[in-house]
């Protein structure tokens, strides 16, 4: 299991905060976890249409596409970052 | 040692520099930088969203990466989240070192680093009732990489 969070404009997009899932034991890295969720609803979809404007944090710690999943606890999906 | 904290409550960057430098004269200069809501024509608020599991780590993250570049220099980091409004503070660096080079350069690198890698996004609310996401500036990531 899985919990997946999901920040900002993605939040909005997927309509959810937050979900608890079990992930397909062949997703073995970020892309292609990003690539499985996409199918979920229309909602993920639309959320992670452009992979450009999506950024990804594992277990707390900023990931990229090719970062492999050993048993995450928590995957956090988001827009680039704008504080300051 | 730079200290992090965040924050939805105001902060009085006065106090937060008299109490960093206190018991200290071996520090020359202080520098410190305040990040402020812009009222841009029909901005009403400006919402900082946050992952609270992480952010603060974050941020002690960013302070622990300067303090190792500049290790004579010592500082606080504040970051508010949550609705603020035109003319509030969003964001406090203060640093202090033997000489200003140092002072201003780890007040910039933490800027530069808080605006790119720390997981905060803007939600800005237009006076039409509208929202509207905050986009990531290139400039901004080519500011944090020159560093």
């Amino acid at each position: 299991m899985v919990h997946l969070l999901y920040f900002a404009w993605v939040r909005e997009m997927v309509g959810t905060d937050s979900e608890t899932i079990t992930l397909p034991t062949e997703l073995t890295t970020v892309a292609a976890l990003l690539d499985w969720l996409a199918a979920r609803s229309p909602g993920h979809a639309a959320a992670l249409a452009d992979r450009s404007r999506i950024r990804i944090a594992v277990d707390q710690a900023f990931a990229t596409a090719a970062t492999p999943l050993n048993n995450p606890r928590e995957i956090a999906i988001f827009p680039p970052v704008t504080g300051g | 040692m730079i200290a992090a904290r965040l924050q939805s409550e105001p902060f009085d960057s006065a106090i937060v520099q008299t109490a960093l430098l206190a018991g200290r004269t071996d520090l020359g200069a202080a520098v410190a930088f305040i990040g402020l809501v812009r009222a841009d024509e029909g901005l009403v608020a400006l919402t900082l969203e946050h992952y609270p599991a992480m952010t603060l780590a974050q941020m002690q993250a960013i302070a622990a990466d300067a303090a190792g570049r500049w290790p004579d220099t010592i500082g606080t980091i504040i970051h508010r989240h949550g609705r603020l409004l035109p003319g509030d503070s969003i964001v406090l660096v203060v640093t202090a070192s033997p000489h200003r080079a140092h002072a201003f350069a780890a007040a910039q690198f933490l800027m530069d680093w808080l605006k790119t890698k720390a997981p905060f996004w803007k939600r800005e609310e237009w006076a039409d009732g509208t929202t509207r996401w905050v986009e990531a500036k290139g400039i901004d990531d080519a500011a944090a990489e020159r560093w």
